[in-house]
């Protein structure tokens, strides 16, 4: 199969549009003319973490609260290790992003004086089922905005450190896109996949996170020398046994409690951070008092039927499960377990290192969502208002002129792509490499079955493996643009998995039970109050240990 | 857990292949949309929820104890009609409407 060269123009461009970069598209039309074009390997309708529907929007500053009271509690729930500058910030303009939203259409929830009614000090209660249809929506009738769906970007296009666009691919007609943009914002979501998942069989995409979201972003700019933070914080959610669905509405819907196999609630022995809930969980498993429920039963057939809406709302298949079997919440507890670990930028502190603007260490390119590191508990809303911040600071760059590459650089992607899709055959499937890496990562680097812990013994083996199988892997076959793209995917995985190795091995303490559990150091140290950070250099990633960075300061790279 | 298309019931017109945000349905042979490899789905629905005449149900994989029932759903402009065929053929309808929030 030979790939057709399609080159693109536009001023900015948007890499993934899911919730950040539908925001940041729309923001940046609100105040410039100058032409936006999105690049989404799905379909922006319905496509990334909201496409089957979120239950609440759960950053919001309260009347009475203030956008500092959320930056306490983001540092706080990842033990210090945040960016001041950046949670404010984004606190500052959550409740625009929030206000935004339901003047598109989302239906949220009022109290009797006509304010959000709240689920707690942070949550606003909304219909969440067609949220991605109406950012959607609003994109689609802006003149101003392109949207290229079903195309996949795989490079950066980089000269002196400075963006100049993107590499990309069609995922149904066999072309190679050059796409040059004066300024470009990253938004392609976390990472998942890495990890050997909680099913592993047929319903191994049964995950938290869309197992779409492969981790592109992530591994475009470690692989352009862009400095990235914090990706030993994994993040592990807490959710319902097989469905995989979400807790929170149980916990704080019903005031379900976690409770052990004995009865015994637990929760409060450990801490209510997300990482001790989940900590607290495997302790009691391996205690043998396991395996845990969040205590369901007794609620009234009103609350349940409540449940069964509002998991269709957003996981419907938990809906299913409970009346398939015929034993709803009411009448059984809901056994709990830990996921495999993420990549997450938008719940822990993971992904790109970025200026208070939100520009990443390489000129003119932006991010912003579950991509962009220093600034967890960003959520949804969170990831509006950084994809709106992004968009402005984009604004105010705006590279003057356009850089073309060199040809030869072009014809090279060109053949490297083509090598797949000419091989005939290869020893191994793009699936069974990527079993054996999850296999390596959860074995080796803290996944489920070592109950999330690691030594630098054993992340020195995960790096071998995952070594070994970037090797294989270039040698693989695509039949079609399809399997191309699963083949991209598997390799960002692995260029992923290797920064999370060394940032792992960097952090000489335990300062996160569960996200980042060292067993050569066990306690949480004064001495590590700092950022890790990494940064690929003529082939090799090395370390940075940065001083914190405090709310009130700017931050310039 | 995946999905099951109904070819009988299924007229072709491409609604779920282009919602899918794994682009996993194609329209195959016969003009019906087809999904080559069911174990890569998520299990977001989006794809139902887009079909005009109902041909896509949800099932839960046996691997996560699944008991053979079928999730379908209707979209009626604010409203979605849930019917649950349970596996001894029983229905349970359910119907939300988008204009009315999560009590939870
Ligand atoms: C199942 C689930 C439930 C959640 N529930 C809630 C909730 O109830 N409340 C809440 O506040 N938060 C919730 N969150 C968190 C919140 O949804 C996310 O943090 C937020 O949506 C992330 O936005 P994003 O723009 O970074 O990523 P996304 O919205 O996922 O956008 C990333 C986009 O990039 C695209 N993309 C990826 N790679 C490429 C590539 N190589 N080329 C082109 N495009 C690419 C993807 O297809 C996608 O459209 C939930 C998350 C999940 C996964
Ligand atoms: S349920 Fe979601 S992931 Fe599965 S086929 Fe349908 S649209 Fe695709
Ligand atoms: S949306 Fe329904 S009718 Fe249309 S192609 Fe898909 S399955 Fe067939």
């Amino acid at each position: 199969m030979k790939l057709q060269v399609q080159k693109l123009y536009t001023d900015f461009l948007i890499i993934g549009g899911g919730t950040a970069g539908c925001w940041a598209a729309l923001a940046f039309s609100e105040n410039s003319n100058k032409k936006i074009l999105i690049v989404e390997k799905a379909n922006i309708k319905r496509s990334g973490c909201l496409a089957a529907g979120v239950n609440a929007l759960n950053a919001y500053i309260a009347p009475g609260k203030k956008p500092q009271d959320y930056v306490d509690y983001a540092r706080a729930d990842a033990a210090e290790i945040v960016r001041g500058d950046l949670l404010l910030t984004m606190a500052q303009g959550l409740n625009r992003a929030v206000n935004g939203l339901e003047k598109a259409g989302l239906t949220i929830l009022k109290d009797e004086h006509g304010g959000y009614a709240m689920r707690g000090e942070r949550n606003v209660k909304i219909n969440g089922e067609n949220i991605k249809p109406i950012l959607a929506r609003k994109i689609s009738s802006n003149p101003q905005i392109s949207v290229l769906n079903r195309v996949n970007a795989f490079e950066y296009i980089v000269s002196g450190n400075r963006i100049c666009g993107v590499y990309a691919i069609g995922i149904d007609s066999p072309v190679l896109y050059v796409i040059y943009a004066r300024a470009v914002l990253c938004s392609t979501g976390g990472a998942c996949g890495l990890y050997k998942p909680n099913n592993p069989g047929f319903s191994r995409h049964k995950m938290w996170y869309p197992p779409f979201n492969t981790g592109a972003g992530y591994a475009m700019g470690i692989l352009a020398g862009a400095e990235m933070t914090t990706l030993e914080m994994r993040f592990v959610a807490l959710r319902c046994k097989d469905t995989i669905a979400p807790t929170g509405t149980l916990a704080q819907g019903v005031g379900a409690k976690q409770i052990n196999s004995c009865g015994e609630v637990y929760e409060n022995k450990y801490g209510i951070s997300t990482s001790q809930r989940i900590y607290g969980t495997v302790v009691e498993n391996l205690k043998g008092r396991g395996p845990c429920f969040l205590k369901t039963s007794g609620i009234s057939k009103q609350q349940e039927f409540d449940l069964y809406k509002a998991y269709l709302n957003m996981a419907p298949l938990q809906t299913l499960k409970w009346v398939e079997s015929g034993e709803g919440p009411s009448m059984k507890n809901v056994e709990i377990e830990g996921t495999e670990p993420y990549i997450v930028g938008g719940h822990t502190a993971s992904g790109y290192w970025v200026s208070t603007e939100r520009e990443t260490t390489i000129r003119g390119l932006f991010a912003a969502g579950d991509v962009a590191g220093g600034c967890p508990q960003k959520y949804v809303s969170g990831a509006l208002a950084e994809g709106e911040i992004a968009a402005k600071s984009a604004l105010k760059y705006m590279d003057e002129s356009f850089f073309e590459i060199d040809g030869k650089e072009i014809s090279k992607r060109k053949q490297w792509l083509e090598s797949f899709l000419n091989r005939l055959d290869s020893e191994f499937s793009t699936d069974e490499l990527e079993g054996e890496m999850q296999a390596a990562m959860d074995k080796y680097a803290g996944g489920i079955s070592s109950n999330y812990s690691f030594s630098e013994k054993s992340l020195g083996i995960a790096d071998e493996k995952i070594f070994e199988i970037e090797r294989k892997s270039e040698n693989l076959a695509a039949l079609d643009m399809m399997s191309l793209v699963y083949i991209l995917e598997l390799k960002e995985r692995l260029t992923l998995c290797r920064s999370v190795i060394a940032h792992l091995a960097a952090r000489k303490e335990t300062r996160w039970h569960i996200f980042a559990e060292n067993s050569d150091y066990p306690e949480c140290s004064e001495k590590w109050k700092l950022y890790v950070n990494s940064k690929m250099e003529n082939g090799k990633l090395n370390i940075i240990l940065r001083p914190l960075v405090k709310e009130g300061e700017f931050y310039e790279h | 857990m995946s999905i099951e298309i109904n070819k009988e019931k299924c007229v072709g017109c491409g609604r779920c292949t282009e919602v899918c945000p794994g682009s996993l349905i194609k329209i195959g042979e016969n003009s019906n949309a087809e999904i080559k490899e069911p174990q890569r789905c998520w299990g977001c629905v989006s794809c139902a929820k887009e079909c005009p005449v109902q041909a896509i149900a949800l099932f839960l994989g046996k691997d996560i104890g699944g008991l053979g029932g079928r999730l379908f759903v209707k979209k009626e402009e604010s409203l979605l009609h849930w019917t649950i065929v349970k596996p001894d053929g029983r229905k349970e309808i359910i119907t939300v409407d988008s204009r009315e929030s999560n009590k939870y």
